[in-house]
């Protein structure tokens, strides 16, 4: 039971977003930025970071659901099981392992991350902008974790769920134009 | 030295923000809506529940900013900052904001952390839905900020002065994107 009342349709975050729309709108308009704007790490690799760091925070409903996203935007579900698992023995690249690396450090805390970390992913070749935009995703996602399981919200058991919520958020992650209304069962 | 080339001498989010205004934007928009727009708590009590969290985050830019920004709400009451940040307990503010500090403290270390016997708590000291939803969302908030800020080593400032200006120009204009120097 969530400790607000929230809609019964919305479970997780989505329930939240439509609480309070106000402060939902940047928290959306960060989210479409980073994990589905212009960038040069490719969306999967970046739900891939938001996955390790909400799998890393236990919070099951971010998991499942940007695992759900990366499967179906690399078409597998092998990689997502790795990362969450071993990140140095995952199917990724040198540079990805160095910046899932960082994004570990930084969901224990920011100090946590070490010169030593950022080295080595600046040797696999990663750019300023691919560690500040790693850093951040990291961050954000500390924030929806908390946010999602700090007001108690329903975690979804069913596997279906969340293959439907990342069919929406493969799309991206703006507000619905027409709203959430059909989602709701009759 | 940040760990990435960001503006020298431009300090914490500022320098990270001017980097990177695209994503900069909406942090300010956040920060806005959450610390200055419509809330059941006031301005100062939202500053104060963001400098606890950087504290315990023991993010010195973050910590220092915020205490400097609530201390300049608070006005005449600015000495119950550092009493919060020593020991919030014994500070002298209402029981339903000592119950929603400790509310914050749960979401810093994480969400599970937060018990339905403590949201009960908050209730009975006449705690409202969205007092909250907006507690729990700046803490997260702040958890996200602390991060942000420390995981890139910016430019933390010791001038205690810096500070002083800096919480100033938080009460006064609130949170506005900053431009190239």
């Amino acid at each position: 039971m969530p400790y607000i009342p929230l809609e019964d349709h919305l479970p997780g975050i989505t329930g939240l977003l439509e609480y309070r729309k106000d402060t939902a709108e940047p928290i959306r308009n960060l989210t479409q930025f980073l994990l589905r704007g212009p960038s040069t790490l490719s969306e999967a690799e970046r739900e891939l970071i938001a996955t390790v760091v909400s799998n890393g925070n236990a919070c099951r409903f971010c998991t499942n659901a940007h695992t759900a996203a990366a499967d179906k935007l690399l078409g597998e579900c092998d990689t997502t099981k790795a990362v969450k698992e071993n990140i140095s023995t995952a199917p990724v690249s040198n540079k990805m392992k160095s910046l899932l690396t960082i994004a570990s450090q930084v969901q224990q805390s920011g100090k946590a991350v070490t010169e030593h970390s950022i080295q080595q992913a600046k040797q696999e070749g990663a750019t300023d902008l691919e560690i500040h935009d790693t850093v951040l995703i990291a961050a954000l996602f500390c924030l929806y974790n908390r946010y999602v399981d700090g007001l108690s919200t329903v975690t979804p058991a069913d596997p279906e769920f969340y293959n439907g919520l990342a069919q929406r958020i493969a799309k991206g992650y703006q507000r619905l134009p027409q709203g959430y209304d059909h989602l709701k069962k009759h | 030295m940040a760990h990435i080339q960001v503006p020298e001498g431009v300090p914490g989010i500022r320098s990270l923000v001017m980097f990177r205004p695209e994503s900069g934007q909406y942090l300010y928009d956040l920060a806005q809506v959450l610390l200055r727009g419509e809330s059941p708590l006031s301005e100062a009590e939202r500053e104060l529940i963001a400098t606890y969290v950087s504290s315990r985050n023991e993010c010195v830019f973050c910590t220092s900013s915020h205490a400097a920004a609530a201390r300049y709400l608070f006005r005449d009451k600015k000495q119950v900052v550092d009493v919060v940040l020593n020991n919030y307990q014994a500070a002298p503010i209402s029981e339903k904001l000592k119950a929603l500090l400790n509310i914050a403290g749960k979401v810093q270390i994480n969400g599970k952390e937060v018990l339905p016997e403590e949201v009960e708590q908050a209730r009975k000291q006449g705690a409202t839905d969205r007092d909250i939803h907006d507690t729990v969302l700046i803490a997260a908030t702040f958890s996200m900020f602390n991060r942000y800020v420390d995981g890139l080593a910016s430019f933390t400032p010791t001038d205690p002065q810096a500070y002083d200006e800096m919480g100033v120009r938080m009460g006064e204009k609130g949170y506005v994107l900053p431009t190239k120097l």
